[in-house]
């Protein structure tokens, strides 16, 4: 086996004894990085001196005998959304391109706490507004499969260092499936937990009530290691759960054991509106739990159908606002030709932010606006409580409900960047889940006739993490479609 | 007013500063007169990433506030984001509520000139988190200091049931001193603790027909002089505008003006209120706040009795002047050592006395409240008692208070130290006074023949006991034996 062949967690278990030294994985991983970076362009930033220097401390921490975190010496990687006081935090933003925050992320100290060493940070979606990581403004990423086409978006660096083995897991951020479409399009595991179960603080704001932090790794196991370290609640953050309502427990603990009795909600109607090769690896997928004894349940999710015009009312509405203060003032990028205060916001803001971004900002800024505000935001959350009615009747009858992650695989770069509906409609399957909180994961689960992964989208109640993984890892152990690997 | 009648109708929009330690949604150290900038984090400059989290402290501040104006507060309120562009505010929204402020109606008891009081109507009394500074003194550039933003201000909107310039530097007045004896707020006009914003016109009767003028709304004020002065002169510009134009209140023709304290006058800022839209929309960082009852009883608990209560109470109970009342509930640990020293025994117009007087004017040297001035309540009951039983003489009173204030310590000891109790001892006195009459024939022939230098004579005769007892012998005790030995 070698060093690239490991997950996070047998890497973790190797340094831990004291048989593999971090440094030589981080040598060995940036050699790899500057062999293969640069077809990928996974990474805004890397961090190598740093990333050196935290892999000797391990080393030396283990050579002393001493205990280690649950991430030691693994290299990891950190969407560029989350703060961190090493480099740069652009949000693959013009606007923020030279921005260096003065904290770190909680997610980062969290890492930092778990032994693990950064690599970098990667590449999306202007902040986080996109579907094929094709809106940064500062860097194109292709997919590690097929570099024609898009890495799926926001988190499509993450989701391609992890896929191309740039790093051994990445952190994300999903507001309407930005860590499930990348994961599925790049073929590797992509987990939103529940919104409230990881701290957004340092999480640069797209949409504040759907933004929620999660983990791309190559298995499910290595999903279940990472949400071990990040979760729990913050008190910087007040949508953080706290600990008595919502326990953080050990998800790898009994991850190999299957749920009993196990009951799957599957909405037929929505399979069918997927591709073909879509199509029947997700019937594949669901004949391989049949087999395990499972019970298959049809549910109808008839408010389903609205969650993508919810999302882009709410979403945008959030972002307008969150976004108002990259405006050239207090930091951030500031227009040279502005000749006064006016100027300063309104050219700092045209020139700093890419056409996605204005077009969200617009339309939440109208949905806002006095006269609209009862007809698009308030309508909008309404229909949002009956999207989460629609989750909370299928999990009367299921444990989970499974359905595609998307309705296509990776698309051409440029094919759908003329067409933002189109672009939109892409989300259609994973945006629910943001609307209504719960857990939702991606695991590989086959490939299309062009080579391309598929990926399997299952979601639990909120804050059932513990049974959404042990679920998602029955299907990984009775297949083999997260062990291959993109050529390299 | 010859040709018509009218009304002044004034209501009042006020800002308070909350005397929490901490600002209202980070953890940074409120202060003023600090180095700029020096008191700020990344939460309230406004950093990518960051999350506000509720100073519980300053909201219970509010809570309290809204109870001793008797507004109903809401067991369910949540938080907004106001947005505007301007410098002086980091994120370009404000963090404030909307539609459920969580104070309700109310009302204010005002003093008014003849002695009664008068309700005005509160319309509601929300939180919100204060801007920076912008500072315009640095030539070609301006500059913003952020040490007050994100501090937690209360905003108390009043119903227009002010009729007089002197009605409305009441309120403001009376606010000032309620907030004073809750301990919320320090309301230091001239630190800028309380701003007040009148919106003022006339209801003017002429030939029978109700007109009423356009209002004016006088920004940030923050003297109790300007509040009354520019309200006089609106009433009089809008008097004579009215005269000269007629011109009538419209939609959305109020006006806004500043306070020229130079010349005395109010000066035009906006001709027409501009038709702001801030977009308001639920702050999703935030978690609603619920008001339990048992969190309501726990403020509630916290109420004291109100300074107009108090002064009532001082002028009914103990028989007190208007002006004298007043003065005592200046401040909460004033009137509250009368109160104690009173209900300790003390006689009231005697401890009045030492605290408006001899108190009152050492304070206002030292620059403090006749309560800060070290004197407790027992020892000042003590001191009264001393006077009223003759121990000591009112003057002797006078000097030992001063002394207590300087040196401190026992009234009795220090009236021992400065050597001031009075002689009452009969006997050493009737000694004293046989020396006299023995001394004086023709003093005590005066006397006796009830001539017209009789009481001139007795004055001297008394005049020579006292130099005798080196003006230690109690007066009333000379004068019984005097009158008594020469038969009168
Ligand atoms: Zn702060």
């Amino acid at each position: 086996m070698t060093m690239d062949e490991f997950t996070a967690r047998q890497l973790r278990d190797e340094i831990a004894a004291g048989r593999l030294k971090s440094v030589d994985v981080v040598q060995s991983l940036f050699a790899r990085i500057d062999r293969v970076e640069p077809v990928v362009g996974a990474y805004l930033s890397l961090f190598k001196n740093e990333a050196l220097a935290a892999a000797e401390e391990v080393d030396r921490k283990v050579a002393r005998g001493g205990a280690v975190g649950l991430l030691a010496g693994v290299p990891v990687a950190i969407k560029d959304n989350m703060c961190t006081q090493v480099g740069a935090t652009t949000c693959a933003s013009k606007i923020l391109a030279n921005f260096h925050s003065p904290y770190d992320a909680h997610v980062v100290e969290r890492l930092k706490a778990a032994d693990a060493v950064i690599v970098g940070k990667t590449n999306m979606d202007e902040f986080a507004m996109g579907s094929s990581t094709e809106n940064s403004g500062l860097k194109q990423t292709v997919n590690p499969w097929d570099a024609a086409r898009v890495p799926g978006g926001s988190s499509g660096g993450s989701a391609a260092a992890t896929a191309a083995r740039l790093c051994y897991a990445a952190l994300g951020s999903d507001t309407g499936g930005s860590i499930r479409q990348p994961a599925a399009f790049c073929g590797v595991v992509g987990l939103k937990p529940t919104y409230g179960r990881v701290s957004r603080y340092g999480l640069v704001a797209y949409g504040s009530s759907l933004d929620q932090i999660g983990p791309l790794t190559v298995d499910v196991a290595d999903a279940a290691l990472m949400l071990g370290v990040i979760a729990g609640h913050d008190p910087r953050d007040s949508t953080s759960v706290d600990e008595r309502t919502a326990p953080v427990c050990d998800y790898l603990a009994r991850l190999d054991e299957p749920p009993a009795g196990l009951r799957i909600a599957i909405v037929p109607e929505f399979n069918a509106a997927a591709d073909i090769d879509t199509r029947n690896a997700i019937d594949e997928a669901l004949e391989v739990y049949r087999r395990q004894g499972v019970e298959l349940i049809e549910v109808s999710m008839p408010n389903f159908q609205y969650a993508v015009a919810v999302y882009y009312v709410i979403a945008t509405a959030e972002a307008s606002s969150n976004l108002a203060r990259y405006d050239g003032v207090h930091y951030g990028h500031r227009s040279a030709e502005a000749c006064d205060l006016v100027e300063v916001y309104s050219k700092s803001r045209a020139e700093g932010f890419g056409d996605e971004v204005k077009r969200r900002i617009m339309l939440g800024t109208f949905a806002l606006s006095s006269g609209y505000y009862d007809a698009y935001y308030l309508r909008a959350l309404k229909v949002r409580n009956l999207i989460r009615g629609d989750f909370m009747s299928a999990f009367e009858k299921a444990d989970c409900i499974v359905m595609p992650v998307s309705p296509t695989t990776a698309f051409k770069i440029g094919e759908k960047t003329a067409d933002p509906l189109q672009m939109y409609m892409a989300d259609i399957y994973t945006i629910a889940a943001n609307l209504s909180g719960v857990p939702g994961i991606s695991i590989p689960c086959g490939f299309d006739t062009r080579g391309l992964p598929i990926g399997l989208q299952i979601m639990t109640p909120a804050f059932t993490e513990e049974k959404l993984l042990r679920i998602g890892r029955m299907f990984e152990k009775h297949t083999e479609w997260h062990k291959r690997k993109p050529e390299a | 007013m010859a040709e018509f009648d009218y009304k002044l109708v004034v209501g009042l929009e006020i800002h308070v500063h909350l005397a929490a330690r901490t600002k209202m949604f980070c953890g940074c150290e409120m202060a003023y007169g600090e180095q700029a900038n020096t008191r700020v984090c990344p939460v309230c400059i406004g950093m990518p990433g960051v999350l506000p989290v509720m100073n519980r402290t300053a909201y219970e501040y509010a809570v309290l506030t809204a109870l001793a104006l008797n507004c109903q507060v809401a067991s369910f309120t949540k938080w907004d984001r106001k947005s505007y562009y301007y410098p002086d505010l980091p994120k370009n929204y404000q963090i404030s509520q909307y539609d459920l402020p969580l104070g309700g109606p109310g009302y204010i008891e005002i003093p008014l000139e003849s002695g009664r009081t008068k309700k005005v109507r509160i319309t509601r009394a929300h939180l919100e988190e204060d801007a920076g500074k912008n500072i315009h003194t640095l030539g070609n550039f301006s500059a913003v200091d952020l040490n007050r933003a994100g501090a937690p201000l209360l905003e108390i909107v009043t119903e227009p049931d002010m009729n007089s310039p002197q009605e409305v530097g009441a309120l403001a007045r009376e606010l000032q001193r309620i907030v004073r004896y809750l301990g919320v707020s320090e309301a230091d006009m001239q630190k800028g603790h309380m701003r007040f914003e009148p919106n003022i016109n006339l209801h003017i009767t002429r030939d029978g027909q109700l007109h009423k003028t356009p209002i004016s709304e006088v920004k940030n004020l923050n003297s109790f002089r300007a509040i009354e002065r520019s309200v006089a002169f609106e009433a009089q510009r809008q008097l004579n505008d009215f005269r000269e134009t007629g011109r009538t209140l419209k939609m959305g023709n109020k006006r806004t003006y500043g306070w020229d304290d130079v010349n005395q006058r109010t000066v035009l800022q906006r001709e027409k209120e501009e038709a702001h839209d801030y977009r308001y929309f639920p702050e999703p960082d935030l978690v609603p706040v619920e008001m339990s009852a048992d969190w309501l009883a726990e403020i509630r608990a916290r109420l004291c009795e109100l300074p107009l209560t108090m002064q009532s109470r001082f002028a009914v109970e103990y028989g007190l002047s208007d002006y004298d009342a007043g003065v005592l509930t200046a401040d909460r640990a004033t009137a509250e050592l009368f109160d104690r020293a009173v209900k300790a025994g003390a006689d009231a117009k005697r401890v009045c006395n030492l605290l408006t007087q001899t108190g009152l004017k050492i304070a206002n040297e030292k620059g403090c409240t006749v309560g800060q001035l070290g004197v407790d309540a027992e020892s000042l009951a003590r001191l009264a008692a001393m006077a009223d039983g003759g121990e000591i003489s009112a003057t002797a009173a006078t000097a030992i208070f001063v002394e207590m204030i300087a040196a401190g310590g026992r009234p009795e000891d220090v009236a021992q130290r400065l050597n001031l109790i009075q002689k009452s001892d009969a006997g050493e006195i009737e000694a004293m006074v046989d020396e006299a009459i023995a001394a004086n024939p023709e003093a005590v022939a005066e006397v006796t023949s009830g001539g017209k230098k009789s009481k001139k004579s007795l004055g001297f005769l008394m005049g020579q006991v006292m130099q005798k007892s080196k003006g230690q012998a109690n007066p009333k005790v000379v004068a019984d034996i005097l009158n008594q030995k020469l038969g009168l």
